[in-house]
């Protein structure tokens, strides 16, 4: 089988620390998410900047949450269901300090039980499903535990 | 009354439900209805603006002409428009920007849609530069689920609870009764939205439109063509705002996975659809404080909820008052959809923003059987869809 591998290139790294990728304009410092694919023109969005050169940023790992619901019914393609039968998964969007909202699943285990506007969570990097290419991986949310959450194991 | 209002000489539609015919076919039924109600033949039209529907084929992308042929080519000049679940509106505006260039006289505007059942979902095909697409393929982010970012953020912030979600759909159904267009013509109760299956927490199956088949069909004129053709005192259109958004965009929008970035002191002055009100207001040079009744996208219950904020009828987190109060139900303060809302019609994209306006034109007519807002003089509609559209249109008596 071969390696897990993004199920999208260049949105996020997969190592020990992963982060997602953003693009940020050389010319006005804006920095926008998702990061321009490669090979394609890009133009700032700032409508008072004309930048047309970006540089790849790391984001921060650490956001708080913006708001937050589930998919209960299995979406239409092109989504990929990862089990049969289908399971449902939860979905957060999340603060960045870089002042930018990013949505993504819920890291596995966790539920909106879990969640609440304001909660910090972390960014994880899982398997989204399985393709003929083997194993393809997605950035995900997972809840940091809050102060006097740890267990006590 | 201002420079730039137009007069509506006629509205039709055909009643919303899942008749599994050609689009072409409720169109044509909204047009004829449309032209009989201002007493205007087709041949007389010398404007068709069709609402493109992308669900149905060629004969979609080319609405405009498509209607135009089903009725028989009279030589009128022709356009479609698409702007999502904006699209009504924005033909309206093609409509109303010839009308007021004296480019045109007469115009027919059109939107009709034959859906697919359950979600709406890209075409088929990969896409890797499409949000829309990429979405559903690396999220598997439907648009119930925005709705129920938005529906959350209600709680979160101001206190609502499902309950009060479940009240804005026993309102509307109950508003819908009596309307013959409407698809679902039934009372519900708040304990059947709230046993209904969660679709998207916290959002229940009720809670959420349906996707529907219908037709909506609006005749302009310009003022002196209604005058000349013995409308003396037409509703008319005060406003027709269809703004995009302006950077830094905020809040999360559908079909994004994302928001601009907003850095410290950048904070836009208003949202994207606090602009939409914000325009049309401006643009009618009224208030929300002169609005009678009003017609808002319930994509979803909570959504109602928020349009009332986003077009300042009262303030952040003081929509569920208003809503326990009864202010919003037909013989409260401001009534808010009294055509039984998307909660009675389900959505049928193309058609469904000039249905909005087919619903005001009959309130400000005092026309609106069984669910008439009394003395309704200034009626306001508010929707967004995908990509940065949205509209807002303002209908005065």
């Amino acid at each position: 089988m071969a390696e897990a591998s993004p199920a999208i290139e260049g949105w996020f790294t997969t190592g020990a620390e992963p982060a997602l990728v953003g693009s940020r304009c050389t010319s006005c410092d804006s920095t926008f998410f998702p990061p321009l694919r490669p090979g394609t023109a890009g133009f700032c969005r700032n409508p008072r900047c004309e930048g047309e050169e970006f540089t790849a940023v790391e984001l921060s790992r650490r956001g708080r949450v913006w708001s937050y619901t589930d998919a209960q019914y299995q979406p239409p393609p092109p989504y990929i269901p990862a089990v049969d039968p289908y399971a449902p998964f939860a979905l957060a969007a999340v603060e960045l300090p870089e002042g930018i909202v990013v949505l993504g699943q819920v890291a596995q285990g966790y539920g909106v039980a879990d969640l609440a506007v304001g909660r910090e969570v972390e960014l994880v990097v899982e398997v989204l499903h399985t393709d003929e290419s083997g194993e393809r991986t997605i950035w995900r949310w997972k809840p940091v535990a809050e102060l006097g959450e740890e267990t006590d194991q | 009354m201002s420079a730039h209002d137009v007069a509506v000489a006629g509205v039709g539609m055909h009643p919303w439900g899942k008749w599994g015919r050609s689009f072409v076919e409720y169109g044509v039924h909204a047009a004829r209805a449309a032209l009989a109600d201002a007493g205007i033949a087709w041949t007389d039209v010398d404007l068709v603006v069709g609402g493109e529907t992308v669900r149905n084929g060629y004969g979609g992308y080319v609405a405009g002409a498509t209607f135009a042929q089903a009725l028989g080519w009279n030589g009128a000049r022709v356009a479609t428009s698409y702007a999502a679940c904006a699209t009504g509106a924005q033909a309206l505006d093609t409509a109303r920007a010839r009308i007021l260039a004296g480019l045109s006289e007469v115009a027919l505007v059109v939107g009709a849609d034959t859906t697919p059942k359950g979600f709406l979902a890209p075409n088929a095909g990969e896409r890797w530069d499409d949000p829309d697409w990429l979405r559903f393929r690396l999220l598997g982010m439907t648009n119930p689920a925005y709705f129920a970012l938005y529906a959350r953020r209600r709680m979160d912030l101001y206190g609502a609870t499902p309950a009060d979600f479940a009240a804005v759909k026993v309102k509307n159904a109950r508003h819908g009764l009596h309307n013959p267009n409407a698809r679902y013509r039934k009372e519900v109760t708040a304990q059947e939205v709230l046993a209904s299956a969660v679709v998207a927490d916290p959002l229940h199956l009720l809670d959420i439109c349906a996707t529907s088949d219908g037709a909506a069909a609006v005749v302009l004129t310009s003022l002196e063509f209604a005058r000349k053709h013995g409308l003396a005192e037409p509703v008319r259109i005060a406003a027709i705002a269809t703004v995009t958004p302006t950077f830094p965009n905020t809040v999360l929008d559908m079909p994004n996975l994302s928001t601009d970035p907003v850095g410290p002191g950048a904070e836009p002055v208003r949202t994207f659809k606090e602009s939409i009100g914000h325009a049309a207001y401006e643009e009618a040079g009224l208030g929300p404080e002169d609005v009678d009744v009003a017609e808002v996208y319930d994509l979803s219950t909570a959504l109602e909820l928020d349009w009332m904020e986003d077009l300042s009828l009262c303030k952040r987190g003081e929509a569920e008052h208003l809503l326990r109060n009864g202010d919003t139900t037909i013989g409260g303060r401001l009534p808010v959809n009294p055509s039984g809302g998307l909660a009675c019609f389900g959505e049928a994209v193309p058609a469904q923003a000039l249905a909005q306006v087919c619903e005001l034109t009959w309130q400000l007519r005092g026309r609106a059987e069984g669910r008439q807002v009394d003395g309704a003089r200034v009626g306001i509609s508010a929707n967004q869809g995908l990509f940065g559209h949205g509209s807002s249109v303002i209908l005065s008596r």
